[in-house]
């Protein structure tokens, strides 16, 4: 019974909280720029919108086209319920850990790029071309990463596991090998989330655009999931990163009032990594697209590098 | 409860593919009844092997263990003698479960060689590859091993060379062949050392139960000696970099039926030989041979997915991909080496249990996709995905097929893929704990390589599936293309089937691996492989990543409500019009315009061109400024580095010696008795 009640507080968490992170960012990141912003809540409002509004869908588009948003909205919602966010234990914390995780946010790319592929549109193919190649030279830094984790944690993939072995009597921040791979993995989530050095969300210059140009040819409730989605894969994200590697406040029991603490810890976190994330969208400049295996070999060095920390520093 | 053992199933199983030989090649005139005898023995049979492999391994190392004579031996030395035991009985149901779906499928895909080809012969050897390869893993000693092994060659040569008007079907099984003559040569010499090492004297030294834990017997230096030669003469046949030129060559020209075998079953066998040598002969391993082979997986792995990329013929991208999975399979193999020498038996048995579920998993959707590639090829008439597109809409049932094998192979959850590699990331994790060397670097990295691979599998697999089915399509052939023979979707849905079983039940499945390990490591599975009453999938430790793909899958499901009452709460009023595709304002968009299998693959073929070496030729005719080409031509190929860079000197070099060489025999009888004389001195000397 507790189980199937987690599940849902933590799926409610994941739909209510990621849209006004990605609204936060926004807003800071137009006050940044000396613009006032739009509302925090404003993404609500434009899910609101895309789900009332009518649909035009290609005539070339096949069964993938309407399958898409459903896939990739499912399986960034099981991704998140693997995550321990306000309470140590995730909800789904037995069925599947990081590997699990990457796999499910990997199984939604699949599906989002066949979605740009199958409406016979140049950008569509673009965008998907894009996308896969980037999350190819993600991933070794991703999982270098996860692995320099877990190694710290007995060896364990378990999401869990690996925030309680990071709570534990000494905390590890100070460990160089987890400085080290969280900045493998913040360059990880800028890539992922389709952050500025790597891809800008708020562009539709064909020429430039990543995540939009697959997603062009979508509209009206289809458009409100996957944007939902995208939403919801940058909260897990990021909520790996500040659960993982700052793991104050979690709550390990079941109380009101750690529960209450915790999640006040967890917005704090998040947000303060959401301001890390502003200040490096708006003091950086896009990267040239062959410019971003780069970056992301950085990330992979580094990756290696809080590897050999594991054990130089032991 | 049981009618048949599984040796009088195996029995069945033989004599029945040998009644397909025969009845195919009887009724070589009549295609028809060729078609329906040759493929319905064929299924039978493999039916018969499913069972028998089941039922041994159910049976564990006890029951079913029967040895016994193929045909009463004629030549001293040489035993027909076959036995079932656990690791060829795993191998058996691998080629059955193959043999099975294939064979369904060849009953309509064989229809297209009506009036062309004959299609009793290719019945006939279609039956031929299966008999050897079951004998192949059943044969119990190194000489009726070689025969059976040597008779797989030439039926996959003769099944590769079967439509051998064509001029690269026909360098292409030379190659094949030349390539697995080497190998076996390297094998001979390998079961010679054994036999050697055995006592070499009885034919009982050539059985396999005499080599178990041989290697413990032998010198350091014959030892390693022997793991070099099987290395070599199995990695050939597995298709590992650098010895796997001939396989993209080979499995495309095939007929796709046969394809899928040679990709799902032929190469499994060197992956036999390795087990069977490395961990039931061998004996405790020094570290560097564990070492080589998890290198060696690497290699393949990243190189293959790589390779896999610029292909744009569908049949070669999946034979690379072949090259790929070989070397993830390798990589659970070699842990599993590195950690019998570090002496971990549990974790020993997690590698090997992952590297082994991966060979069944590959043998599985890699016959699935080589059939759906067979599907199109029948469909369309060309292997080039720039011809297709938009085959969604005219064959709906095989792309939903394709579609399954392609996640399959792309390792996402929940499918079998995803399973395999999960157990092989977490072996490699527990890897880092068993050593304090820095070998155990070595584990991440390779996890980190195998990360790689599977984004680049995914790439790969959303442009085969994007630019072969969605979209307009490119071609007249690609927009008159029909559905499949309904046979040949009942073999796709077959395999389609086990994958899903393979994934969503690894648990229940892993169970039939129990007498696999205990015979080959004298260990059970690991005690926290199955957690929850089968429900979740663990490691070797209590606190380990678990994962259940079972329960992700009905928890997806559960799911599925949420974005379908928000649409009943908000968008109750919203309708769905059809339109066109935006266009830019042009005049419509034409299947020009689409993005190419080349175009998809190029921010990749930049990103390592320092390894494809791309070269490219651009021709523009223009009449007063090159902004405005009347025409243009553009030409971009990639050769492998190891063709240009190794093979190419090599086959110039031994031509130059062989071309030298020919003074010797220059048809002069004279001489040639002067060098029987000099022979005959120089062995005289050499016996005083």
């Amino acid at each position: 019974m507790n189980d199937a009640i987690g599940i849902i507080l933590q799926t409610l968490l994941l739909l209510a909280l990621a849209p006004l992170l990605t609204g936060c960012i926004r807003n800071w990141k137009a006050k940044l720029q000396n613009r006032r912003g739009a509302r925090v809540w404003q993404p609500f409002l434009d899910l609101a919108k895309f789900l009332r509004k009518d649909m035009v869908i290609s005539e070339h588009a096949s069964w993938i086209f309407h399958a898409m948003p459903f896939v990739l909205f499912i399986s960034t919602l099981l991704a998140g319920l693997m995550v321990p966010m306000v309470i140590a234990s995730a909800p789904l914390s037995l069925f599947g850990g990081a590997l699990a995780l990457v796999g499910l946010l990997a199984l939604g790319r699949f599906f989002l790029a066949l979605g740009g592929l199958d409406t016979a549109s140049a950008f569509g193919g673009m965008g998907s071309s894009r996308e896969m190649t980037i999350a190819a030279v993600a991933e070794p830094a991703l999982m270098l990463a996860i692995f320099t984790v877990a190694i710290t944690a007995d060896r364990s993939t378990n999401l869990s596991q690996m925030v309680l072995a990071a709570q534990g009597p000494t905390w590890k921040l100070l460990n160089p090998a987890h400085v080290l791979a969280f900045a493998a993995l913040f360059i990880v989530l800028l890539a992922e989330t389709g952050r500025i050095p790597v891809d800008n969300p708020a562009t539709h210059l064909e020429l430039t655009m990543i995540h939009e140009a697959m997603i062009l040819e979508y509209s009206g409730r289809y458009l409100a999931l996957i944007e939902w989605s995208a939403s919801v894969k940058q909260l897990i994200l990021m909520a790996l990163l500040v659960n993982i590697f700052f793991p104050v406040g979690i709550a390990t029991d079941l109380s009101a009032q750690s529960i209450g603490l915790s999640l006040l810890w967890f917005v704090a976190k998040l947000l303060a990594l959401s301001g890390a994330v502003v200040l490096v969208e708006t003091t950086n400049a896009k990267l040239r697209l062959f410019r971003v295996p780069d970056l992301l070999s950085a990330a992979f060095i580094l990756a290696t590098l809080a590897l050999l920390s594991t054990f130089l520093f032991q | 409860m049981e009618l048949l053992s599984s040796t009088q199933l195996l029995q069945i199983a033989l004599c029945v593919y040998g009644a397909g030989v025969v009845g195919s090649l009887l009724s070589l005139r009549y295609e028809r009844m060729a078609n329906l005898v040759g493929f319905g023995c064929a299924t039978m049979a493999a039916l018969a092997g499913i069972g028998a492999a089941i039922t041994a391994l159910i049976a564990g190392s006890g029951e079913g263990r029967g040895a016994f004579e193929l045909w009463p031996s004629l030549v001293p030395y040489l035993r027909l003698t076959v036995k079932l035991d656990p690791l060829g009985a795993f191998f058996v149901l691998i080629v059955s479960v193959l043999g099975l779906a294939v064979s369904v499928y060849s009953f309509g895909y064989v229809r297209g060689f009506y009036g062309r080809k004959s299609v009793g012969v290719l019945a006939a050897f279609h039956n031929a590859l299966l008999m050897a390869t079951t004998l192949v893993f059943t044969a119990s000693n190194a000489f009726f091993f070689l025969i059976a092994w040597e008779i797989m060659a030439l039926t996959a040569y003769c099944l590769i060379s079967f439509e051998h008007e064509k001029a690269e079907t026909r360098n292409a099984g030379v190659l094949f062949f030349i390539m697995s003559h080497i190998g076996t040569g390297c094998l001979i010499l390998g079961f010679l050392l054994l036999f050697q090492a055995a006592g070499g004297h009885s034919p009982g030294d050539y059985a396999f139960d005499g080599f178990h834990l041989l290697g413990e017997l032998m010198s350091p230096g014959r030892r390693d000696a022997a793991f070099l030669l099987f290395l070599f003469g199995f990695g050939v046949k597995a298709g590992i970099v650098p010895l796997h030129i001939w396989l993209p060559e080979a499995h495309p020209v095939a007929p796709s039926n046969a394809s899928a075998l040679l990709s799902g079953v032929l190469i499994k066998t060197g992956i036999y030989g390795l087990t069977r040598v490395l961990f039931d002969f061998m004996g405790t391993p020094p570290n560097w041979w564990g070492v080589t082979v998890l290198t060696i997986g690497t290699i393949s792995a990243v190189l293959g997915v790589l390779y896999a990329l610029m292909e744009h013929d569908l049949k070669r991208l999946l034979a690379y991909h072949s090259i790929e999975n070989i070397g993830i399979i390798l990589m659970g193999l070699g842990a599993s080496l590195m950690f019998l020498h570090t002496n971990h038996p549990v974790l020993a048995a997690l590698a090997l249990i992952a590297g082994l579920y991966h060979t069944i998993n590959h043998a599985i959707f890699k016959a699935l996709l080589f059939l759906g590639a067979g599907a199109i090829l029948h469909a369309t008439h060309t292997r080039n995905m720039e011809e297709m597109g938009g085959l969604i809409k005219r064959m709906p049932k095989t792309a939903f097929f394709f579609l399954i094998g392609a996640v399959a192979i792309s390792a996402l959850p929940p499918l079998n893929g995803f399973v395999s590699e999960w157990l092989t990331y977490q072996s490699l994790l527990q890897g880092f704990g068993t050593t304090g060397s820095l070998v155990r670097l070595m584990f991440p990295l390779s996890g980190a390589m195998l990360a790689l691979t599977g984004a680049l599998a995914a790439a790969c697999f959303v442009k085969a599936f994007g630019i072969t089915f969605l979209a307009q399509p490119r071609s007249e052939h690609a927009a008159k293309a029909h559905e499949a023979a309904p046979t040949m979707v009942l073999g796709m849905g077959l395999l389609a089937a086990a994958c899903f079983f393979l994934g969503l039940f690894p648990t229940l499945f892993l169970k039939l691996l129990n007498p696999v390990t205990q015979q080959l490591l004298g260990q059970p599975l690991p005690a926290y492989l199955s957690q929850a009453d089968g429900w979740v999938l663990g490691t070797t430790q209590e606190l380990g990543g678990t994962v259940s793909t079972l329960a992700i899958a009905l928890m997806g499901i559960c799911l599925l409500p949420i974005p379908l009452v928000l649409w009943f709460l908000f968008g109750r009023r919203a309708k769905t019009v059809i339109g066109p595709t935006w266009d830019c304002g042009l005049r419509g968009l034409t299947p020009n315009m689409e993005y190419t299998a080349t175009g998809f693959s190029k921010p990749i073929r930049m990103i390592f061109k320092a390894l494809f070496r791309p070269r490219r030729e651009v021709q523009r005719e223009y009449d007063y400024s090159p902004y405005f080409a009347k025409t243009l031509r553009f030409e971009s190929h990639i050769e492998e580095a190891f063709v240009t860079q190794l093979y190419r000197p090599l086959n110039r070099g031994i031509l130059r010696v062989s071309r030298r060489m020919r003074g010797l025999q220059a048809g002069s009888i004279q001489a040639y008795l002067i060098y029987i004389f000099i022979t005959l001195l120089l062995l005289l000397l050499f016996a005083l």
